[in-house]
């Protein structure tokens, strides 16, 4: 006799029957009842109505029939909360029962069931178990506590159950640890901030105990929670290291795959000349490259996790290219990963092999598939540039296969081959010139454009191939219509005589034809420019572009780091942080990697510390993106909620963990179109300003913005102050959407204070008002939110005193006090940089002992002394001193030699930097004498400046 | 965690349907059909978010198994899940059919209400979840003879004394959950299966492009008590200190003898830490049949048969195809169910074949040759050749060729694994190493075993 009859019986009136047979005294003909209640059931029939006949059955020695009950009550329950109240009675009792399998079934299901009262009826039955001499009911109410406190949190932390759940991670059974780490992190989760797992060295030992001990699942919930972990020094971290490298021998590909997110990210912390770092690496390679022996399915998690993993550490897969060749029957879903990883590890070394897979596949039948590979095979000319010339011919023979989305495909990788080698592969136009009838997409288009108005003083008739193209201008998509008003530009301005009336046409279609925004901008700035000042028109529009970098397609460094922090989880399938996918606030906090042990020692860090000079156009996109990226780390909380300032050790990764907050808010999460776009894209182009990562749209107005405000502040030029220099304009209401900014610094009381004047100048109320400054010489930092507490109305002020520390993240500037800040409020986020007078970094405990002057003064090598003089200063010494030590140069000798007078003084920097001054006035000449004596010379300009601003207020 | 877990027909009705979590409802299971199962294209990724909801599919021949969520939850544990839940499955009731589910669907419920508790995955070993699991699988025209034979403990309320109820409990729960203890047998006996899957992608010129072993060691123990086993094998590592150590008998071999292996991995019954440490298995086995390791090599790996092929176009509407095989090992040992496919393109009109040995035929319907040779020794070499005639088509893309495969079985390891000895310690019981009667057997199978042409 077989169960599938309990899915055919659609007779009707078969409610009653089943009823009544319920209600028999035969057991076997309840049972059979049952079964055909829960068939009905899955297949989504209503069969509520049986509840209380059901629930009579529930009372039974007869455990197969009571778990048939049980499955049932999970799944009725909710809609019928009364008559749930009915199976308390037995729920309860079954709890008390001899046998321990009863009471785990008991508490197990009564934790599923969602109604309120009999929550509440929960509480006592579930205390017991949880302290129960069995430890299979044990680990069953370790995990009834998160279902309980996913039904009320508060029921939970009332009762002391998460007490009782944290001793249970002491508990001598391992899979009652496992479950209970298992619930503890599930809660922690939805209380970021509460202490739950406090995992200090004493839990950490235990857990690494039971994960030799537990089930492979419980293996899984101790590693993952373990990943959360940060050790204390590197000598833990490695101790943890070795304790669970034996995992990666595991069977089971999720204990594997956890095992590396927890060596991944431990191994942050170890130096890396240490012996043990290195034999890490090598034992990460093969477990690795063993999950490609998985199902597919597994197999296609795994290397979306290899592909992070492969842009964080290369070292690890470098030698390993040959497994992830593609094989025929793979599933599609793992070709088009593996193909991504190929070209990530290809290098000069594998090129040759690499280059002679991508032809085989571009071959291949499925069009995605296609299309990738000969992506690949450009991303390869652009990478090694060794191979750019046979990647170039490769392409060039797909094109002569004439498939049409091959052809496409392949122009659109020339196009960027071109701007990674210029002048180097024209030969090939006209190869590309051939096909150009049979380019239906958008992007292949635009990148033909793009081709035949970068070369056109080459190209022939590229007059009549544009001009083709226009015909249907209105019909063409906006990446197509930009690139092709761009390149009739270009092509009029190399060949002025025979185009003129060509880019008449394009510019009127520009501008007066089309809606869109962005054209009609565009039609006109080249319009004017061309109507101005030709001669600048060339030198904007056909100027040198920068050259596009070789990584075209990583992962946003701060993504990265929390992603690897990510391991194994859907969120690194996704490449999307947890918050983009996960509902509610659970899952927001962004995990990140720990710091390295060397004393601050930043060669990890991913972001180039030089990049802060934007006035120098960098030379490769990314390092823009990334001064980009340094002003938008806005922490855009409201006002209200204290932001701490990043403590000083884990100082650029506290800065980064903010930009990715800022950057995902600001940008939308589609992380993976701004990784692709980057550097392909030649939007900018025209404008001979820099691609950058943003979206075009978004790319031009931000970088004129930038060098706008740099202007400005070269602009202001030296405070003119004093003590406190007068306020200056920081950010004009032009600039700022009607946000009017005006400030200075003052120290007060041994506190910098930002004092700005906030200005309304628009029609609308501004409010969400937040700062938050970029790395600073310094280490400037808010030290706590901007109060602007009520709504700032039109033409209203309102004058801000913001009180600073010196803990941010430093980064020296030019000049050094250069300030840059970014000040958001409801309307967008502004950036401006200004200056602060280094006087407001005199720290009040600046006098120096004489004799420890004299040694020091000795001590600093004359070539760090620097001299200037102070004209037009109509002061006596003492005057002077006095005026000196209001702001903390205190004097600490004077000395009269032939009517000169000689002040010797120090001041200490906030930074505990001592600056030495020997100030000579001639008495009855207004010209001072400053000599600075410092052992880091570069601040001595800055605090002449400082000097002359006192003195002379 | 997982949030809920459906089964579904290849047509998309739902066989099996339970859900842990209240964020999953009901609509989630039709999101499912709608998008995935009877969606236009072919599935391009076993994950697949819809509405902020993430589903995990595997299919067991037109069965699909779902795995729902709304967290961010570790994938690949629930792709493990899912493996497992099948491997579960098949243990009670053999092939994973729809007949077979409706059969068992109190079976299955009953089973995902214990290795499924609030989403997170309980114990799974079968041996320790048939000492509790009320239900019995109702099997098809499936053999019996898969299963170790197990008490079918269904006398859990009413019989069990309160000693055996917790020895149940700490078992599911404790160190050793996959073996309980008090088995007993007349004749202690195990059987080491070493099967390996050979794989190979070779150039038309005969570069070996890439090629590994991965191989598997099963073992069926049949054994009394609680045994302590030592596994050991021809590990490059092991023997290479066991020869600096000196006086082992085998060192002066160890050189030729020894492979390397890129990597293993071990069922969970293998202290993990010993291994890491002193390279040794050891281990307390199951009792049935269970996989004690899988591993991989690449190095000096004995490949089988040499594939050579050569294709040449007559015209626009002939191919001829010439394909030589070589069997590359000892004289003294036979391959079996060897078959060649050599793909055709699909405008084929006809084929002419000629083979020296075994039988050839034109597949219409697969699109290829397959000659099929039933055995052959080593150290031989074979032919065949065709004459493909071609439709003329005016389709511009050429054929894309795809690779000639190959499938044979050969009774030795390609990766040279030899198995050094299995040692059975069992203290308690009176019966020693020397009282067990001890089977290997060495079986080595093509993988993905293709040449380019």
């Amino acid at each position: 006799m077989t169960d599938s009859k309990y899915f055919t019986t659609t007779k009707k009136g078969e409610i009653f029957e089943l009823k009544a047979e319920l209600n028999s005294d035969k057991k076997e003909k309840k049972k059979e009842a049952v079964k055909k209640v829960i068939a009905s059931m899955t297949v989504g029939k209503d069969v509520s109505a049986l509840f209380p006949d059901v629930v009579n059955c529930m009372q039974t020695d007869n455990l197969e029939l009571k778990k048939l009950v049980y499955l049932y009550l999970m799944n009725y329950a909710k809609s019928q909360p009364d008559m749930a109240i009915m199976a308390v009675n037995t729920f309860v009792k079954d709890c008390e029962d001899p046998n321990p399998l009863i009471r785990a079934l008991a508490v197990r299901t009564m934790g599923c069931i969602r109604v309120d009262k009999i929550t509440e009826y929960l509480c006592e039955p579930l205390r017991k178990c949880l302290k129960d001499e069995d430890p299979y009911v044990r680990k069953t109410a370790a995990v009834c506590v998160a279902k309980l406190h996913d039904i009320n949190a508060q029921l939970v932390e009332d009762q002391g159950f998460l007490d009782t759940l944290k001793d249970l991670i002491s508990d001598s059974n391992p899979m009652v640890v496992a479950n209970a780490v298992a619930a503890l992190s599930e809660i922690a989760e939805s209380h970021p901030n509460s202490n739950l797992l406090d995992l200090n060295p004493q839990t950490i030992n235990k857990l690494l105990t039971a994960l030799n001990e537990c089930t492979e699942w419980g293996q899984i919930f101790i590693l993952d929670c373990l990943a959360n972990y940060t050790p204390r020094d590197d000598r833990e971290s490695q101790s943890i290291c070795e304790r669970v490298t034996p995992r990666l021998s595991h069977a089971n590909s999720a204990v594997v795959l956890s095992a590396v997110k927890v060596l991944m990210k431990f191994m942050e912390m170890l130096p890396k000349d240490l012996d043990y770092y290195g034999t890490l690496l090598k034992k990460l390679a093969p477990p690795l490259v063993t999950l490609l022996s998985a199902e597919p399915e597994l197999q296609y998690v795994a290397l979306r996790n290899i592909n992070l993993i492969v842009q964080r550490r290369p070292e690890i897969l470098k030698h390993e290219m040959k497994v992830f060749f593609v094989k025929y029957n793979d599933p599609i879903y793992v070709k088009l990963e593996k193909l991504d990883i190929m070209i990530r590890l290809a290098s000069q070394a594998n090129i040759a092999q690499v280059l002679a897979e991508l032809k085989e596949y571009a071959t291949e039948v499925d069009v995605d598939f296609v299309r990738k590979a000969v992506r690949a095979i450009g991303r390869c000319a652009i990478k090694v540039e060794q191979s750019a010339e046979r990647c170039v011919s490769t392409l060039l023979d797909l094109i002569q296969t004439k498939v049409n989305y091959v052809v496409q495909e392949a122009i659109v990788v020339i196009k960027d081959i071109f701007r990674k080698y210029p002048n180097k592969y024209e030969s090939v136009i006209a190869t590309l010139c051939e096909n150009l009838d049979s380019l239906d997409e958008p992007e292949a288009r635009a990148a033909m454009i793009w081709i035949v108005g970068e070369y056109a003083e080459r190209i022939d008739n590229a007059d009549e191939l544009l001009e083709s193209f226009l015909e249907g201008f209105h019909d063409e998509s906006t990446q197509v219509q930009l690139q092709l008003l761009t390149g009739i530009v270009k092509l009029f301005l190399k060949k002025p005589t025979e185009t003129q009336e060509l880019v008449q046409q394009v510019l009127s279609l520009a501008t007066q034809d089309s809606d869109n925004p962005d054209l009609r901008d565009r039609g006109y700035i080249y319009w004017r420019l061309l109507s101005t000042d030709p001669v600048a028109a060339k030198e904007v529009v056909l100027a040198e572009k920068p050259l596009i970098s070789e990584e075209t397609d990583l992962i946003e460094p701060t993504l990265l780091e929390e992603l690897i922090c990510h391991i194994g989880t859907l969120a690194s399938v996704y490449h999307k942080p947890p918050s983009a996918f996960v509902e509610g606030s659970r899952g927001v906090q962004h995990k990140r990697l720990p710091g390295s042990a060397g004393s601050g020692e930043s060669v990890e860090s991913p972001e180039p510390a030089s990049a802060a000079v934007p006035e120098a156009t960098p030379s490769v996109i990314p390092s823009q993106g990334d001064l980009l990226g340094d002003l938008l780390n806005l922490d855009l909380t409201p006002p209200t909620s204290t932001a701490a300032p990043p403590p000083a050790s884990g100082l650029q990764l506290g800065a980064m963990d903010l930009l990715g907050g800022g950057l995902d808010s600001l940008m939308g999460d589609d992380s993976e179109a701004l990784g692709g776009d980057l550097g392909g894209n030649p939007m900018g182009a025209g404008f001979g300003a820099p691609a950058s990562a943003m979206p075009p749209s978004f790319s031009a107005p931000a970088s004129g913005g930038l060098d706008d405000l740099f202007d400005l502040g070269g602009g202001v030029g030296m405070p003119t102050g004093t003590y406190c220099p007068p306020k200056a304009m920081w950010l004009p209401a032009m600039k700022g959407k009607g946000l009017e900014i005006s400030g200075t610094f003052a120290r007060r009381s041994g506190v910098i204070q930002m004092e700005m004047t906030l200005t309304n100048k628009a029609m609308s109320v501004m409010t969400d008002f937040a700062i938050q400054f970029n790395r600073n010489s310094f280490g400037l930092a808010p030290a706590g939110p901007l109060q602007v507490l009520t709504p700032l109305s039109p033409n209203q002020s309102i004058e801000v005193s913001l009180p600073l520390n010196t803990l941010g993240p430093i980064m020296k500037m030019e000049p050094l006090n250069n300030l840059q800040v970014a000040v958001k409020n409801n309307i967008d986020v502004f950036y401006f940089s200004c200056q602060y007078p280094m006087s407001v970094l005199f720290s009040e405990d600046g006098k120096m002992e004489s004799k420890v002057f004299l040694v020091t003064w000795k001590d600093i090598p004359n070539d760090n002394e620097t001299q200037c003089q102070i004209k037009d200063c109509h002061l006596n010494s003492d005057a002077a001193s006095n005026k000196l030590q209001g702001s903390n140069v205190f004097t600490i000798a004077k000395r009269t030699v032939e009517g000169q007078d000689m002040l010797y003084q120090s001041l200490k920097l906030t930074n505990g930097i001592w600056v030495l001054a020997e100030l000579k006035v001639q008495a009855g000449s207004p010209v001072f004498t400053v000599s600075l004596k410092c052992r880091a010379p570069e601040v001595s300009q800055a605090v002449f400046q400082s000097y002359e601003a006192i003195l002379k207020n | 965690m997982i949030g809920g877990l459906f089964i579904y027909n290849h047509k998309g009705e739902v066989l099996i349907s339970r859900v842990y979590r209240d964020d999953i409802g009901r609509n989630a299971v039709d999101a499912f059909r709608v998008n995935v199962i009877h969606a236009r294209q072919q599935v391009r990724s076993p994950v697949t978010n819809i509405a902020r909801t993430s589903f995990f599919h595997v299919k067991r021949s037109n069965i699909w198994l779902a795995a729902v969520t709304k967290q961010n939850v570790n994938a690949a544990m629930v792709f493990e899940f899912l493996y497992k839940m099948c491997d579960v499955m098949t243990a009670y009731f053999g092939k994973i059919s729809e007949e077979n589910i409706k059969n068992n669907f109190v079976l299955i419920y009953e089973l995902l209400d214990e290795i499924l508790d609030f989403g997170y995955p309980q114990n799974s070993e079968t041996g320790a979840l048939k000492t509790f699991i009320t239900q019995q699988g109702i099997k098809g025209q499936w053999p019996l003879s898969v299963l170790p034979l197990y008490l079918n403990l269904r006398f859990l309320c009413s019989l069990q004394t309160k000693e055996e109820q917790s020895q149940i409990t700490s078992q599911v729960t404790g160190q050793i959950g996959w073996r309980r203890e008090g088995i007993k047998y007349r004749r202690n006996e195990l059987f080491l299966d070493v099967l390996e899957s050979v794989n190979l992608l070779m150039s038309p010129q005969g570069q070996v492009l890439s090629a590994h072993v991965s191989g598997r060691v099963v073992m069926k123990s049949y054994l009394s008590g609680m045994p302590e086993c030592k596994f050991g094998m021809n590990d490059k590592i092991v023997i290479d200190k066991q020869g600096k150590g000196g006086g082992t008998d085998d060192a002066g071999k160890s050189g030729k003898q020894s492979i390397a292996i890129d990597d293993c991995t071990f069922h969970q019954c293998v202290r993990l830490s010993k291994f890491d440490s002193e390279r040794s298995i050891s281990f307390i086995p199951p009792d049935g049949e269970y996989e004690l390791m899988r591993y991989r090599t690449t190095k000096d790996i004995i490949l089988p048969f040499r594939v050579i092929p050569l294709v040449r176009e007559v015209g626009r509407t002939k191919l001829e195809v010439k394909v030589v095989i070589k069997s590359n090992f000892k004289p003294s040992l036979l391959a079996q169910k060897i078959e060649v496919r050599i793909p055709t393109p699909l405008n084929t009109s006809g084929v002419q074949v000629i083979c020296m040995k075994g039988k050839a035929k034109y597949k219409a319907s697969e699109n290829a040759i397959v000659w099929k040779i039933k055995r052959m020794a080593g150290m031989k070499e074979s032919q065949i050749s065709a004459e493909i005639e071609l439709l003329p088509t005016n389709d511009k893309k050429k054929w894309a060729r795809p690779p000639i495969s190959m499938n044979f079985e050969v009774p030795f390891a390609p990766s040279g694994l030899k198995v050094r000895y299995l040692k059975v310690f069992e203290s308690k019981l009176n019966y020693s190493d020397h009282d067990v009667i001890k089977w290997v057997r060495y079986i080595g199978r093509s993988g993905i075993y293709e040449t380019r042409c």
